[in-house]
Order: structure tokens, then sequence, then C-alpha cells
């Protein structure tokens, strides 16, 4: 991106000037040489972003910005629905409420040394992965409603898991305001047998153990200490949340000159707060979050079997649950005033910092697990929704932070680079075990098809926007 | 002039792009449903035993192209399989155009057809569809997967 068009309000702030269309400035998040990597069209959709009614403050893209769709991946915006503002169906994408969740495992790195290639068969058995895979789980029309409305707390009514699941997951597992008549005949048949699959591309169950502490105060707080292993869930709301995407960019573009929205990008579909079509879609997208919620609360359920076989009484409880693609209505302050807003992360995730009233009581301390993907071969991390600056002011973004480590590299790309053999080889060679069904699906996730994922999760600490708490190195990847 | 649609798959940062070209407007969209294929493994090695029948209708051309791409990712989600062979029609309707279509595919074999990515949905971003000033058709979008 060339530097020149922007200013740099601080190391790791670089601001856009509102200038055409903008109604509002943009900002970006990043070190120089991560803004420096990132294409010109991701400065070109946060402006468009910006230019969107009743958008408030600014247009956001954290530090591992790519281009998306409309929205950059790794774009945060809030609306609100008083001064005209817009819910979009571009905003929040095809993978609704993807996400990350991660379960303590109560063993250390020299308890599963020994069991490693076993507990990797064992998982890649037990979760369902990868193109054609189904589900266990076959749901009729009521049942199909009861999870739209319910999320992970039907799931754990249905059996998967413990209701103590719940108090770490946002929203407690369950986003109200969930409209299953908004969902469509489509979108439910995607779903049938999909429940508790995992899917595909960049989705993946991980084994990791916890190489390094950065927050002693925070790392206790969240349990976790150097040669812990943990378990991350990559995933979210499998085809319903695809076909929501659908049906609703579609309808929303179509719709969009009617409603008097001058589109910049038709990707950035999108209806006003205060319409029939944006509530209808606010509907629809919060069942599918609540559908991923409870898909993840399934998948939990099936690495517990997994792990129970091999080391019984075993537990494993979750750390915590975050969703990196949602459009969800909070409460923040701008200018010193409290407004209630739409805040949409597209491939970013909330970050609320100490003492905000959604955390679980145990967190409130400290802040929001904020649980950031990276490669198969190279880490994760889990940082720490960081304070606002003053009480006066809003926390950075929203209260958000980046996502993951963001491609460097096309799909296309990778797999002229690499083979899916050698990948696996090479990683089998440094102790990381990959199972997968597909040697192109390993290529394309490739760990040098990705970011380095330190260098974003750094920029993301050092602007302010989250903490760095601990890093986790693969031991074991599931993929599809 | 070559009448074979011919297709190819093109960059994008996170995702991938499919493009179609042909003689007609149907061909470059049978092109686009190969390389939405080939986004998801080799379709020299999906084999074309089943046979699903697809209609859709929309207001203008570019949109007809998503719900098109859009139907054959409902139809290999729901039924679990995956395309090779694409023939189709597109004629005026009564609100734009109208498509009918048969598609040949056979179930998903993950160790046959090695498939990399599922495709999530077909989108706006590089949409096109137009005529060349050669004459040929070209149908393009990126698809999210």
């Amino acid at each position: 991106m060339d530097l020149n068009k922007l200013s740099q309000r601080g190391e790791f702030e670089w601001l856009l000037p509102a200038t055409g269309r903008m109604r509002v400035p943009g900002v970006i998040f990043a070190s120089r040489e991560l803004i420096a990597a990132m294409d010109e069209k991701v400065r070109e959709q946060v402006a468009n972003v910006a230019s969107l009614p009743g958008i408030v403050a600014a247009s956001y893209a954290m530090p591992d910005a790519h281009w998306g769709y409309g929205f950059p991946i790794g774009g945060v915006a809030a609306f609100d629905a008083d001064a005209g503002g817009v819910v979009s169906a571009g905003g929040v994408g095809f993978d609704i409420s993807c996400g990350v969740r991660t379960l303590h495992t109560g063993l250390k790195l020299t308890d599963i040394e020994a069991h490693k290639a076993r507990l990797a068969d064992r998982l890649f058995a037990r979760i369902p992965a990868g193109i054609g895979s189904t589900g266990g789980i076959r749901l009729d029309a009521a049942g199909m409603a009861a999870m739209l409305r319910g999320g992970a707390r039907w799931a754990v009514g249905e059996g998967y898991g413990l209701h103590a699941d719940l108090l770490r997951i946002e929203e407690f597992g369950c986003v109200a305001g969930a409209d299953p008549a908004a969902v469509s005949e489509q979108a439910r048949r995607r779903q049938r047998d999909e429940m508790g699959t995992l899917g595909s591309g960049n989705h993946y169950l991980e084994v990791q153990v916890v190489g390094e502490i950065f927050d002693p105060l925070a790392a206790r707080a969240y349990g976790l200490a150097v040669g812990d292993v943990v378990v991350s869930l990559h995933c979210g709301s499998r085809g319903l949340g695809h076909q929501i995407g659908t049906d609703f960019l579609r309808e929303m573009v179509l719709a969009a000159p009617a409603a008097g929205i001058a589109l910049p990008d038709r990707e950035l579909a999108c209806a006003p707060l205060k319409s029939a079509l944006g509530q209808r879609y606010l509907g629809a997208m919060r069942a599918a979050i609540n559908c991923a919620l409870a898909n993840r609360q399934i998948l939990t359920h099936l690495a517990r079997q997994a792990f129970a076989e091999l080391f019984p009484g075993v537990e494993l409880p979750l750390l915590y649950d975050v969703s990196h693609n949602t459009c969800k209505e909070e409460t923040h302050t701008v200018d010193g005033r409290k407004r209630r807003l739409f805040v949409h992360r597209k491939g970013a995730t909330r970050a609320f910092g100490p003492g905000h009233l959604e955390l679980p009581r145990e967190y409130a301390e400290v802040g929001q697990p904020v649980l950031i993907g990276g490669s198969m071969g190279t880490a994760s991390y889990v940082l720490a929704g960081a304070a606002a600056a003053d009480r006066n002011a809003d926390q950075r973004a929203f209260g958000s932070a980046c996502h993951g480590a963001g491609r460097a590299m096309s799909r296309h790309e990778a797999a002229r680079r690499w083979h899916g053999r050698a990948v696996v080889d090479e990683l089998a060679a440094r102790g990381i075990l990959i199972r997968s069904g597909s040697s192109r699906g390993v290529a394309e996730e490739a760990p040098l098809a990705y970011k380095d994922v330190t260098a974003v999760v750094a920029a993301a600490d050092r602007a302010g926007l989250a903490r760095r708490v601990a890093r986790l190195a693969p031991l074991i990847c599931v993929k599809g | 002039m070559n009448r074979e649609p011919q297709w190819e798959t093109f960059a994008h940062e996170a995702d991938v792009g499919v493009r179609g070209r042909g003689a007609t407007l149907a061909a470059a969209f049978a092109g686009a449903a190969t390389a939405m294929t080939a986004a998801i493994c080799d379709p020299a090695r999906v084999g074309a035993g089943d046979t699903v029948h697809i209609e859709c209708a929309a207001p203008d051309r570019e949109t007809l192209l998503l719900d098109w791409l859009n139907a054959l990712v409902y139809e290999m989600a729901t039924r679990h399989m995956l395309f090779s062979r694409f023939e189709l029609a597109i004629e005026p309707g009564q609100a734009g155009m109208r498509l009918q279509a048969s598609v040949w595919g056979e179930p998903v074999d993950v160790a046959q057809h090695q498939p990399a990515a599922e495709v999530k949905g077909a989108t706006f971003c590089e949409l096109a569809v137009r005529q060349e000033p050669d004459g040929q058709w070209l149908a393009q979008c990126v698809v999210d997967v």
C-alpha cells in the first residue's frame, strides 16, 4: 500500500483522511512493514466502507487486514440506526460467526508425547472434516428452529457439553434476536447433515502447547502456563451461514437503489437497520451465529470423546469462544456519549477490555480472551482485550482486534509452489502431525502461504488493541 | 472460432477467481462452472455419471451468473457431489434472463478427488459478464472458499 496516501498518527496507527464520498476517516492499525505489504485494495475497501450511511467514528482495519469482499478482511465498522445506519451482509460475509474456541486439557506436553500419533488418529476419526463429510445429527423442523434460537445453550441441553461451557462463550452461548423464520429453506437444507462438522479450507482442530507467556497475570486468570496442552477449533456456521450470506447479498444488492443507497461496490450490499430487509437479515444472521456456536459446542463434545479414549477422566473445559465474522448490537462511548451501535467485525475479533460487563467474572480484571489462529506450522496466540486509554473514551476500534495471520499468498500460488505430502513430511519432522484427507488442501494451507502471525500480533499489542498473553505452538492439526 | 468453453481460475488474495470464455453466453457460463470445480479439485478427476437439472432466473446477466454458480454450490453441498459437465441454455425470461441446465457429476470421493476447499458462495467481487471485442463471451467472479 502506498504510504503517501496515509498520515501516521502513531507508530502502529495510520489515518486515511475522509475525502470524496467518505463520511468518516479510515484508520489502519499496523506496523510500517505490515501496511507496506497490504494490497491497495485494502485502502480502497476501507474508504468504501467509510462512505456507507450512518457509519460512526471511523472505518477501521486490523493489522491482518487483506483484500476481502466489500469490507476488507480485518475490517471493523459501527453503524447507528438512528442516524440512518445500515447492516451489511457483505460486512459480515459468508462464513457467519466463524470463530475460534480454545479448550484446556489439564495435560502437559510430557503427558501426551508418547500418545501423539494415536491422539491425532482418534481426533481425525471423530471429527467430521472436509468436503462431503457429514455429522451424526439430523434435525427436524422443530429441532432446527430450537437450535437456531438457542445456539450453544441448545447444544448443551441436547447433551453436548456442560452448562459451565456457556459461561466462557461470547453472549454466554446464545445471541438474542435470532429469527429462524428469516432463514431460507435452502439454508436449512444445507445444514441438515452439517451439524458438528469442521468444514474445509482454513478451518481446523489443533492440539497445541503453550510455548511462551507474555503477561503472567492474564495467563493466570486464563489458566495458562508454559507446557500446558490446549485444543483450539476454528470453524463457523457451515452451509447454513454460507447460504444466508448468499441469499441476503443478492437481495440487498437488488434492493439498494430503492432504499436510496448508492453502493460503491456491490459486495458492500447493505440495508437500513430501520427497514424490513435489515431487520430480517439481522434475525437470520443471529440465527447463523447461534448455529456456529452450536456447531463448535458439538465439535467440543466430539473432541472430548476422542481425548477420553486415550486419557480417561480428562476434562476439556473452555478457555473461551470468540466469533470473528459478525454484526453485534453493542453499547459504546463515542465522544463521551454512550450509543447503541451495530458493530460489524469482518475477520476481526471482539476484544473487550478489563471491567467490561459482558465478560465472565473470572476474566473481568484482565479483559476478554482474544484467540488468534495462526497457520498450521507457526503459532497461535492468546491475547487480552486492552483497556481504553481514558475513562471517557471507548476502547480502540469499538473493542476489536485482529483475527489471524491473514493470507500472504493466493491458494492458487500456494498449490503451485508446494505439494501437500512434502508439507506434511516437513511438519512431521518438526513434530507437528497433520491429518487431512486432501493433499492439495494441505498445500493451499502451507504455513508460508500466511503472513507472519507474530508480526500481526505484535502490531495489535503495540497499537493498544489487545495485549499479548501467550503463544501456542501446534502439535496436531486436523483439517478438511 | 473455438466453440468449446474455455476456463481458468485466477488469483485473489484470500480466495479464488473463476473465469469462463466461449462463443456463446451459455458456453462462458459453462466454463465458469468448470473453473469453480477446479477451485475445489482437478475437474478431470470428476466423473459424469449422475445428472442434476438446474433452473434459475435473474434481472441481468451478472446476477444470473451468480445465481448459476450459487445453484451449483447448493447442489454440491446438499448432494455431496462434484460436477464436471455442464449443458445450459440461456434465454430472455419474464423478468430478465432465464437459465436451464443439465449438469453431470458424481459423489465426492475424498481419496479420488482430493478436494482442497469447499466453495461457500459466489461473490460480486470481480464479477463481470461481457462480450469481448473478438466476439467471445466472458463470465467471471471470485468465489469464497
